[in-house]
């Protein structure tokens, strides 16, 4: 367990930047996870802190210490890679062993070692396997037992889940979740998929093209996304973004959403926005989730600013739990995130309404949040 | 139809193409062939195990009236090898043992080397040093044989300083040495541009664990690469076996008398110019001379197949 600072760390390969100025900190026991499209740099980055990519310039301290020149086995690091990289020529035991091995650790000992972390993962029957006979899953474990077994300050996870069905891939989140809370390791975790970012993360760092956009807790980046970027890539299905032009009205200052078919939608001036900044006539990003989007019938009852609208139903997709409805607002589609029974019909309108509570306001020519 | 119907009626039906009479082309080609390639090695077979009036008065394909296996007694013992007072090729045939061990081994250990950096440690100008590696592919035997004989001679000279001073020369100068020298040098692009292939679609995440669980550059090598290299290592061992083995301008060149290959002592053996000559003792050793190599495509054959379209799917 320790704490985890990269200060300005950037990395070059050639003359491309493929990490442009990096500063995180993660606090001892954390769960860090890394986030972002394909090509945004979180693999390199996590490459970097295991110290398997060589970095340009910057900082990466373990626990306090610089570790920038360290061998990968000399940073008190493990790896769990997407492929699992079991050594298809070893058993299991042979697998979480080798590290020990390589380090000299007596076989007695390692022997010990292997059985307790294989019991905790409950592969102790895989043992004398090789790794072409285990299931998927099994093969996720045995590379997090191999991790386990060095107690590490640092779990690295490069997309420990992306090889696994979708049912496996909820299972092994669990216990990934579990194995966390259990023994408190500081955790970084590089995924490509939002959910398994805001389900597993204490701090997500959101990057693209090799800058951080965004850094901070579930819920922050969830409910306060820096700019549209985030607030598009962040939650399924993404954030309904609405061009819209602030105005007065009734004297106070409004959110206009143009309308084809006449007036207007006037909506209040979120609470999230700093509402000093805003000129009228200016023109502003509207965010506000799908779940923010719903019909009178559904909405939160705490919501303490609501704005109804009629609009016709264009796509119902059933998603069980849920219904959602895709509507036009203002030349745009809005996903609207209903209850499984909504009595909505295809092609009708339908009474809408936005919970402002939680929306949220952009630059359109910086992207960033009012 | 009924499901049982289908299934038992599908083997019935010919795929497309394959009519009777495409069968008939195919196999009377690949019998035609078969035919070609296999009657030397019979009549190979039937002469060796002639007696010698036999096969000077009879017909070349009869089957031998007196069965003998005295050609075989004399190839392997007693036959006289050109000018040299050695008896038979037995000798040489353990000359060529000698020569074709070593070199096999070194050059494809080392081929598995080379493989293991050019892809798994690139350094820059990688690329460049692997495409002079396959140029050595290409080039032919006759044109290194001088610069090469230079460089023997400078061993061997170095060879006999070592030996005024330690009392041993190292090997250096010595023939069969020098002819493992000559094969590993020549087989080496060879062995790098196999590993390499085989090597390129070898998963870096291997590596990169291995090098997070604390293993050195060897150590890499020897417990994740090696281990796991089989079919690649089966290709470059037959493929360098048969080469050196059946190798015999740099047998000639470098290696005189006694200490020359098998090639080179069945050469001698044919082209004697004195006496009758015994096609039966000769056909015994060409026999001889060629059977590790049938031996060694016999056991790893099918390796060899897939290793090669391993290598030509991944490279």
């Amino acid at each position: 367990m320790a704490t985890l600072e990269i200060s300005s760390l950037r990395k070059l390969f050639g003359t491309i930047e493929v990490l442009k100025g990096i500063d995180i900190t993660l606090e001892k026991g954390g769960f860090l996870v890394l986030v972002g499209p394909s090509g945004c740099g979180k693999s390199t980055l996590l490459n970097t802190i295991a110290g398997l990519e060589t970095i340009s310039s910057g900082e990466i301290r373990i626990g306090g210490n610089v570790v920038n020149h360290l061998h990968p086995s000399k940073r008190d690091i493990a790896m769990v890679f997407q492929s699992y990289a079991l050594y298809p020529n070893m058993s299991v035991a042979e697998n979480i062993g080798f590290g020990m091995e390589m380090r000299g650790v007596a076989k007695a000992e390692r022997e010990k070692a292997i059985t307790a972390v294989a019991k905790t993962l409950q592969i102790e029957h895989l043992l004398a396997r090789r790794p072409s006979q285990l299931s998927g899953g099994q093969r996720q474990r045995v590379a997090m037992g191999r991790a386990l077994v060095r107690r590490p300050s640092i779990f690295l996870f490069d997309e420990p889940l992306s090889n696994l069905d979708a049912k496996l891939r909820v299972d092994m989140r669990v216990e990934i979740k579990r194995l966390h809370q259990t023994t408190g390791t500081t955790i970084v975790y590089v995924t490509h998929d939002q959910i398994e970012a805001m389900t597993l993360a204490t701090k997500i760092a959101v990057l693209r093209n090799g800058e951080l956009q965004q850094v901070g807790g579930p819920s922050e980046i969830y409910n306060r996304p820096s700019n549209m970027f985030v607030a598009d890539f962040m939650g399924s299905p993404a954030m309904n973004l609405l061009e819209g032009t602030v105005t007065q009205a009734d004297g106070q200052q409004r959110i206009a959403l143009a309308r084809k078919d006449g007036t207007p939608i006037m909506l209040p001036v979120p609470a999230s926005a700093d509402a000093a900044g805003l000129k009228d006539g200016a023109k502003v990003i509207f965010g506000i989730r799908p779940e923010a989007v719903k019909d009178d019938e559904s909405m939160d009852r705490n919501a303490r600013s609501v704005v109804r609208f009629d609009a016709g139903v264009e796509i119902i997709e059933p998603a069980g739990s849920d219904t959602y409805v895709v509507i036009r607002v203002a030349g745009k589609e809005v996903t609207a995130r209903m209850r499984a029974d909504a009595d909505v019909r295809l092609g009708q309108p339908h009474t809408f309404a936005f919970n402002l509570d939680k929306a949220v306001l952009f630059d359109p020519a910086t992207t960033r949040r009012i | 139809m009924s499901a049982a119907d289908l299934v038992t009626s599908a083997p019935g039906r010919r795929p497309s193409g394959h009519s009777l009479t495409t069968r008939i082309v195919i196999y009377g080609l690949l019998l035609l062939f078969a035919f070609v390639y296999l009657v030397p090695l019979a009549v190979m077979v039937l002469t060796s195990l002639k007696p010698l009036d036999e096969v000077t008065g009879g017909n070349m394909f009869a089957l031998p009236r007196h069965l003998t296996l005295e050609p075989w007694l004399r190839a392997w013992g007693e036959a006289r090898i050109g000018v040299s007072d050695t008896r038979g090729i037995s000798g040489y045939f353990f000359n060529s043992v000698k020569m074709v061990v070593p070199a096999v081994l070194i050059s494809t250990l080392l081929g598995a080397l080379n493989g293991y950096v050019l892809t798994k440690w690139s350094f820059p100008g990688h690329k460049l040093v692997f495409g002079m590696m396959l140029f050595a592919c290409f080039i032919p035997f006759q044109s290194v044989i001088i610069p090469m004989a230079v460089i023997l001679g400078a061993l061997g000279r170095f060879g006999m300083t070592l030996a005024d001073f330690t009392g041993w020369s190292f090997g250096l100068g010595n023939a069969t040495v020098n002819l493992v020298i000559v094969h590993v040098i020549y087989g080496l692009g060879f062995t790098t541009l196999f590993f390499r292939n085989y090597y390129a679609a070898f998963p870096t995440e291997l590596i990169k664990a291995a090098m997070i669980d604390g293993a050195s550059f060897f150590q890499i090598f020897r417990r994740i690469l090696l281990p796991n290299s089989t079919p690649i290592f089966i290709v470059t061992v037959i493929y360098q076996f048969t080469n050196i083995w059946n190798d015999f301008l740099f047998g000639s060149t470098f290696a005189a008398g006694d200490t020359a290959p098998m090639t080179v002592a069945l050469n001698n053996l044919v082209n004697t110019s004195t006496g009758v000559v015994e096609y039966n003792t000769n056909m015994a050793a060409a026999i001889i001379a060629a059977a590790p190599t049938l031996l060694v495509y016999v056991i790893a054959g099918r390796y060899f197949v897939r290793g090669l379209m391993a290598g030509a799917i991944k490279g």
